[in-house]
């Protein structure tokens, strides 16, 4: 899923605070299961929002509501006819979300109330870790399903590199070395020997490099 | 084998002397004397001279404009090139430029990562790995193109290096990684500076088992140490280095003042036990702000005067 | 026991502090509250096994949110005891009024009451 961070709720406020009429805008997909935009987690940030307001001696009306996705037409419109009523939207939604609404919603300033950090997997309750960067020709068949572009820091295709110590990388003891994973997992699918096949160099183009994306399939297109 | 390039250092390996090399770190600042001085230290010592790539990730003046001035000064570079500050195009670009001054080494590495610098916020590149740059600089040598295709007009004529550390872990991959390096075109090694003399014997005996040492040439890394202070920071900071026990009571045993004294005899010993084994090419003298011992310690182990070649 | 306790204390009973949420915390605020506290078991002796530790933890959240926004996060407090400690619970509760106390009214309700002057 795509992982993404709560903001702190000051940094929030600072972009919202000459708003008269702001609705929290939470997202029942990813961002619940990291616990950052849920539905939980918009309640707690309006009412936090109200309290600031309160406390400001000022009346903001603060709504919340959780949509589906932001990322598909149908529940952003679910919004249309109520939005009128807001002058901004915080949403609670990942950065795809967030531009989704805006693009949308184009008069409406849309705020984003998460950072949006990577594709991900729940390792352990309140503990996510990056597994993929999206680079569009997936290398995971060559590697024992372990990704050295998104978990080796140096995305080497033909690594370890020297720093590796004791299975753990050089830049933070606390996270794997990417290489010593894919080693122990050839060798656990008896595959050793295709280490010392010289993995070619990449092709970029369909990764960031390569400019914004697009996934385009004819033969689901109305 | 016969030399396939102008290079210098190729020469004297190929004629089958023990080959010494050293290297140089670039000034944090544009002073050119800060690279010329340290040269001309070791001018005699040595056969050719590494310029580090800014290394541990701290910003130096670049590895490229380091080896012209030795150029210029009539020495032999080793140009040291990473790949995490730079793609592709600025990989080969440089290659012409250091070919175009007729530097004729490189040494292939990845690279620490930035966050060991002075630049942490910073981008990492890692376009292509240090083993696609082997291949690269083979690419561009020996079929004239660039990897896009086209023809290099004038190609350069370098001799191709990379680094290999018998100390990293896993132990089980670092001989296959040797190989691996060899598939790709590498024609000399430098290795991460050895105190485990035992294990490095080790490695080097399964890579002969391998056949190895026939297909590349291995120099041995060597780094003085200073104090028994030192030997315990890399013994427990530094990532890949290997510092057994007695080598740190060895130098502790004996009065500080005396300490830098005993770490060149350990340096000098080493080099005297590894002449004799099989598959040693040379000696990769690192004497890291000490320059000036490296004269003292090609002299102790025996091998000055230089070897010349044509 | 009979023991007195501050008559500025309005109780409010769950079967495990566990089920108290963050939400419940913030809104009393919202809605005035001086101070909360949550009174759970000893750590390591919840009936439920581990209600009391997500409490403490919704507790510390609800604090800095507090904090963040300016109401004062030493307005909301856990406390652990044993169900029998009755004179351990009529000790928390003046401590938790004398804190209150020192920390003056809700900022929201003398805010409130100026807006509708």
């Amino acid at each position: 899923m795509i992982v993404a961070d709560k903001k702190p709720i000051e940094e929030i406020i600072t972009e919202v605070k000459d708003h008269e009429s702001i609705l929290v805008l939470g997202c029942n997909e990813c961002v619940t299961v990291c616990e950052a935009g849920g539905k939980k987690e918009a309640g707690i940030l309006a009412s936090a929002l109200r309290m600031y307001f309160l406390n400001q001696g000022r009346e903001v009306r603060i709504d919340e509501v959780t949509l589906e996705r932001q990322c598909d037409p149908e529940y952003l419109e679910e919004l249309h006819d109520r939005i009128d009523a807001y002058d901004a939207v915080i949403s609670l939604a990942c950065g795809v979300g967030v531009q989704f609404m805006a693009e949308r919603y184009h008069d409406k300033p849309i705020y984003p109330g998460v950072n949006t950090c990577f594709m991900g997997a729940t390792q352990a309750r309140g503990l996510w870790t990056e597994r993929c960067q999206g680079c569009g020709q997936c290398i995971l068949a060559r590697t024992g399903g372990i990704c050295p572009i998104a978990r080796c820091a140096k995305r080497l295709l033909n690594g370890p590199c020297g720093g590796s110590t004791a299975g753990k990388c050089e830049i933070n003891k606390e996270i794997d070395c990417a290489w010593q994973l894919i080693i122990d997992r050839l060798k656990a699918l008896g595959r050793f020997d295709e280490y010392e096949e010289l993995a070619p160099i990449k092709d970029w183009s369909t990764d960031r490099a390569g400019g914004p994306r697009k996934v385009i399939r004819e033969d689901v297109q109305q | 084998m016969n030399p396939k390039t102008p290079s210098k250092l190729e020469k004297i390996l190929a004629a089958g002397h023990l080959a010494v090399t050293s290297e140089c770190g670039p000034p944090r600042g544009s002073d050119p004397q800060a690279i010329t001085a340290k040269a001309e230290m070791i001018r005699d010592y040595v056969d050719a001279i590494n310029i580090t790539d800014n290394q541990t990730s701290m910003t130096r003046l670049c590895s490229l404009a380091a080896c012209i001035r030795l150029k210029l000064m009539g020495l032999e570079p080793v140009l040291q090139m990473v790949t995490r500050d730079r793609n592709r195009i600025a990989l080969q670009s440089d290659i012409l430029g250091a070919a175009s001054f007729d530097i004729h080494n490189i040494l292939c590495l990845s690279g620490d990562h930035q966050s060991f610098g002075d630049c942490k916020q910073g981008q990492n590149v890692h376009d292509i790995d240090s083993m696609q740059l082997i291949q690269l600089v083979r690419l561009m040598r020996d079929d004239a193109k660039f990897i896009g295709g086209d023809a290099i007009e004038r190609p350069p004529r370098m001799f191709v290096g990379a680094a290999a550390n018998p100390f990293a872990d896993p132990f089980e991959i670092r001989v296959p990684r040797l190989a691996k390096k060899i598939k790709a075109g590498v024609e000399f090694i430098q290795t991460q500076c050895i105190y485990n003399l035992d294990k490095f014997e080790l490695w080097l005996k399964m890579a002969r088992d391998r056949g190895l040492h026939e297909k590349v040439y291995i120099l041995a890394g060597l780094t003085p140490m200073k104090s028994a202070g030192m030997a315990r920071y890399m013994k427990t900071r530094v990532p890949g280095m290997d510092v057994p026990d007695d080598v740190v009571k060895r130098l502790a045993g004996v009065p500080k003042e005396k300490q830098a004294e005993e770490g060149l005899a350990i340096c000098v010993e080493s080099i005297q036990r590894l002449k004799n084994v099989e598959g040693v090419s040379g000696f990769h003298i690192m004497a890291i702000e000490w320059e000036e011992k490296v004269p003292e310690i090609v002299e102790r182990a025996g091998l000055y005067p230089r070897p010349k070649v044509e | 026991m009979r023991l007195e306790y501050s008559a500025c204390i309005r109780i409010i009973r769950v079967p495990c502090t566990g089920k108290v949420d963050s939400l419940h915390l913030l809104r009393a605020f919202e809605k005035g509250a001086d101070g909360v506290y949550v009174v759970g078991c000893m750590e390591g002796e919840c009936h439920f096994n581990n209600g009391n530790f997500r409490a403490r933890k919704r507790v510390e959240q609800v604090r800095r949110i507090l904090d963040a926004v300016g109401i004062g996060g030493d307005r909301v407090q856990m406390y652990n005891l044993s169900s029998s400690d009755g004179p351990l619970f009529a000790k928390f509760a003046s401590e938790m009024v004398d804190r209150i106390r020192q920390a003056g009214p809700n900022p929201i309700k003398l805010a409130r009451k100026r807006a509708a002057a």
